[in-house]
């Protein structure tokens, strides 16, 4: 090989090494982010089954039910709407009723209810969606359990 | 009085880092020799002043000084003295001041280690060196003052989030910041390097401890991260791909980039350019970094709008420092001549490979941390980056790099062969995949993918073995002969052997934990038994306890296996009245290289309590791996020609560039 070939094979070899990248993390954005929901967007649109998403909002006073153990269920609020969740583990520390709280999940097939595979309930408000947190300030409501940790 | 005096030496620190940026350019242009070496004074100077600084803080917080605003915030009179004193930097002031304090830090050494250095240089560096000073400093007087006071005094402070109150975070952030702050010293040698307009073989060699250094800290600094996140905060994760840990990770991902293409300049003289951009690339990121942790942005894009102040000061720090970096370097860069030429397959085209592979994975990860918050500051939409992205982008990007990380020290400069190559790795392949079909075997079938990423790890260590084994003539000469030639190889062969190494023990414990490891959440009422992995654990009840600022609640549980009792976990929910935050303490044991780990929950209304049990098989493989990386930057730290006392034929050589100017 020549040195210009020997060149154009390295940039050529690079070039396509960049190509399948940028490829991949657009598959990936594509594929593998959740997207942020608060119950009242999700009585505007629904969310097809299966899709993961974030569910963020407060936990409806009253509504946590432990099942058989180790299965709870609840209900996460943001005042005007309310979806129901089912989570199966450990609740985090912080988790309270009243509190802010965002479950990562998705809707079972042909049923109103969240199935969630975390439960977030840590720290600050990074979890916290401002709309809800802006709609509680101003009917006088208080959040606890605030902590940065970082 | 102390407090004040404290703050004064940090307004004086700021002084000498403006004298010090400044002057000894001054010189540099004039050719004033001894504005040059003020520069080395002013270094040591500044780090004293800044030394001092925190050391007034530290004894702020030993005494538990409530009229310092910081103190309150953050302390409590109970508190164990040690978390007294890592208190000081478990906040944003207190943390900000260990960043400077670390920078000036590693001034100091330049300007004391750096006596072979051409006085040119040295100046240059340390006066850029200063300018990152100053702007620090200038940010902590600003806006982040640690000495603000708070008059009345009130009795009692507020005390310090509990889970920061741990071992792991009195070494962690230091250590994360000797890392991140200490690649510092390659930006400013790249951009001295961009000033004058010349570059060579010896300025590799003189970056080349720094990076390692830096680099050595970084990798601790991220393990302990890891393995302080796993224990304390009880999800039984050791990464979360979170924004914060990624801050710190793309510096390292850069910075060993950067270790591999100044070795390809220090040797053969080529890829100058991209050696600088990268060492620029690397610190950059650092900042990077130090403005999504600090700036608030990372809570929320709102946050960081309606508290601008600090995040705005950073953000004006990233720009004027990256920016100007990065336009001096398309202005000069063409002064730089490139160096040798090498065919495709080399030791520098696989070093090349190595960097295309490492930087790629960079971006993707500042792309998947990054694009929230861009998208949230555009459209308002909310999104997570979590895992499964990170997973999918850089977990499949790095797979090419560890096949071919074991053909780089095999194959020749200039012109490779790697037909020899592949024939040199045939037995490590082969156990590879021996050990591959065993693990499939062992575990009945099951995913094909873990096996192989276990076989792919054993490979990486063998090849890495190889390259020792055949440098050494092992088989082919005498013992003896063999053992000398061994121990006559340079330190810096074994430090890329022992890093190679660590990579693929970190590798083999990532897949193992992820493949194999069992969870059991279940309610345990006392004497309840359930069994995991290959132990059975019994829930003999709950116990109340009290430590020195804190009550906590104890479960204790027997673990047995076959039948026979082998050891107990305690695991514990604490709660601290001065948050009046609860934290759990997960019970964790070690068998070997694994772990069982025991995670309470909730109490239930009959008596039982939820739990969360994991079995952790090959956990400590991918701390252990981080271990061994280190051990490598070390022994090649140790590596003669980088030692303080260059040997003499470098020092030949520098004067010989000196003159030739």
């Amino acid at each position: 090989m020549t040195r210009k070939q020997k060149r154009l094979a390295i940039i050529g070899g690079g070039v396509g090494f960049l190509t399948a990248a940028v490829l991949l993390v657009m598959f990936a954005f594509s594929q593998a982010v959740a997207y942020f929901y608060v119950p009242g967007d999700l009585a505007k649109a629904s969310v097809a089954p299966g899709t993961r998403i974030r569910l963020g909002g407060l936990v409806e006073t009253g509504s946590v039910k432990r099942g058989e153990g180790r299965t709870v269920t609840f209900n996460v609020t943001d005042t005007l709407a309310t979806v129901s969740v089912t989570y199966t583990g450990i609740l985090p520390d912080l988790f309270r009723e009243g509190q802010g709280v965002v479950a990562e999940g998705a809707f079972a097939a042909g049923s109103p209810v969240f199935v969630a595979d975390t439960v977030l309930a840590k720290h600050d408000e990074t979890y916290m969606p401002k709309d809800v947190a802006d709609r509680l300030k101003a009917q006088g409501v208080t959040l606890g359990g605030k902590e940065n940790i970082r | 009085m102390i407090i004040e005096l404290g703050h004064y030496a940090l307004v004086l620190a700021l002084a000498t880092a403006i004298i010090q940026a400044w002057l000894p350019i001054a010189g540099v242009t004039r050719g004033d020799r001894a504005l040059m070496e003020l520069a080395s004074s002013a270094a040591v100077v500044c780090f004293l002043l800044v030394a001092f600084s925190f050391a007034v803080l530290t004894f702020a917080y030993v005494t538990s000084d409530f009229s310092v605003r910081n103190v309150w915030e953050n302390s409590h009179s109970l508190k164990p003295l040690i978390y007294k004193m890592t208190g000081v930097w478990g906040n944003h002031e207190g943390s900000m001041l260990l960043w400077l304090l670390i920078l000036v830090f590693f001034s100091a050494l330049v300007s004391l280690f750096g006596r072979s250095l051409p006085e040119t240089l040295k100046a240059t560096v340390l006066a850029v060196q200063a300018w990152i000073a100053g702007a620090f400093a200038l940010f902590i007087l600003l806006t982040s003052n640690p000495f603000a006071r708070l008059i009345p005094a009130p009795g009692e402070g507020k005390d310090l989030n509990p889970v920061l109150q741990d071992i792991g975070l009195s070494i962690h952030p230091p250590l994360l910041y000797l890392g991140y702050v200490g690649f510092s010293v390659c930006f400013s040698f790249a951009v001295a390097a961009l000033i004058e307009g010349r570059i060579d073989a010896a300025w590799a060699r003189w970056v080349r401890p720094w990076t390692l250094a830096a680099w050595t800290c970084l990798t601790a600094g991220i393990a302990m991260g890891s393995y302080w996140a796993y224990y304390e905060l009880g999800w039984g994760g050791w990464w979360f791909w979170d924004p914060v840990e990624n801050a710190s990770f793309m510096p390292w991902l850069a910075g060993t980039a950067l270790l591999h293409s100044a070795l390809v300049m220090e040797k053969r003289e080529a890829l100058k350019i991209w050696t600088v951009l990268l060492a620029i690339l690397t610190f950059s990121l650092s900042l990077l970094g130090t403005f999504l942790v600090r700036s608030g942005v990372l809570t929320s894009v709102h946050a960081f709008a309606t508290d601008p102040t600090r995040g705005v000061f950073i953000l004006a720090i990233l720009v004027i420092f990256i920016g100007g970096a990065f336009s001096l370097f398309a202005l000069r860069a063409s002064h730089l001549k490139a160096g040798g030429i090498f065919a495709p397959i080399s030791r520098e085209g696989a070093l090349v490979l190595n960097n295309l592979i490492l930087t790629t994975a960079t971006a993707t990860v500042l792309t998947g941390t990054l694009y929230p918050l861009l998208l949230e500051a555009l459209t308002g939409d909310k999104i997570s980056v979590g895992a499964p992205f990170f997973n999918m982008t850089f977990g499949l990007l790095m797979l090419p790099l560890i096949a071919v990380v074991p053909f780089g020290p095999l194959l020749a400069w200039k012109r490779g062969d790697l037909a020899g190559a592949a024939q040199r790795l045939f037995a490590a392949a082969a156990i590879g995949l021996v050990v591959a079909a065993t693990c499939y075997y062992a575990a009945n079938g099951g995913p094909v993918l873990a096996p192989l990423g276990i076989g792919l790890g054993a490979y990486l260590i063998l090849g890495a073995l190889t390259d020792l084994v055949l440098r050494s003539g092992l088989g082919k000469v005498a013992g003896g002969v063999a053992w000398r030639r061994l121990t006559g190889l340079p330190r810096s062969a074994f430090g890329t052997a022992l890093a190679h190494i660590g990579l693929g023990i970190t590798l083999i414990g990532i897949v193992t934990v992820t493949a194999f490891q069992t969870e059991v959440v279940a309610e345990m009422k006392p004497g309840a038994m359930i069994d995991v992995g290959r132990y059975s654990l019994r829930f003999d009840g709950m116990r109340q306890g009290r430590g020195p600022n804190y009550t906590e609640e104890r479960g204790h549980f027997t673990v047995s296996r076959g039948g026979v009792a082998v050891t107990e976990i305690w695991s514990s929910k604490r709660l601290y009245p001065a948050r009046r935050m609860p934290t759990t303490e997960a019970g964790i044991r070690t068998f070997g290289l694994s772990q069982l780990y025991v995670s309470l929950g909730d109490q239930m209304a009959g008596g039982g309590i939820v739990v969360r049990i994991w079995w952790k098989p090959l956990i400590l493989c991918i701390w252990g791996g981080a271990l061994v990386m280190m051990a490598g930057g070390i022994v090649s730290l140790s590596d003669r020609r980088l030692r303080v006392g260059a040997p003499s034929r470098a020092r030949k050589a520098v004067l010989a560039t000196g003159a030739a100017e």
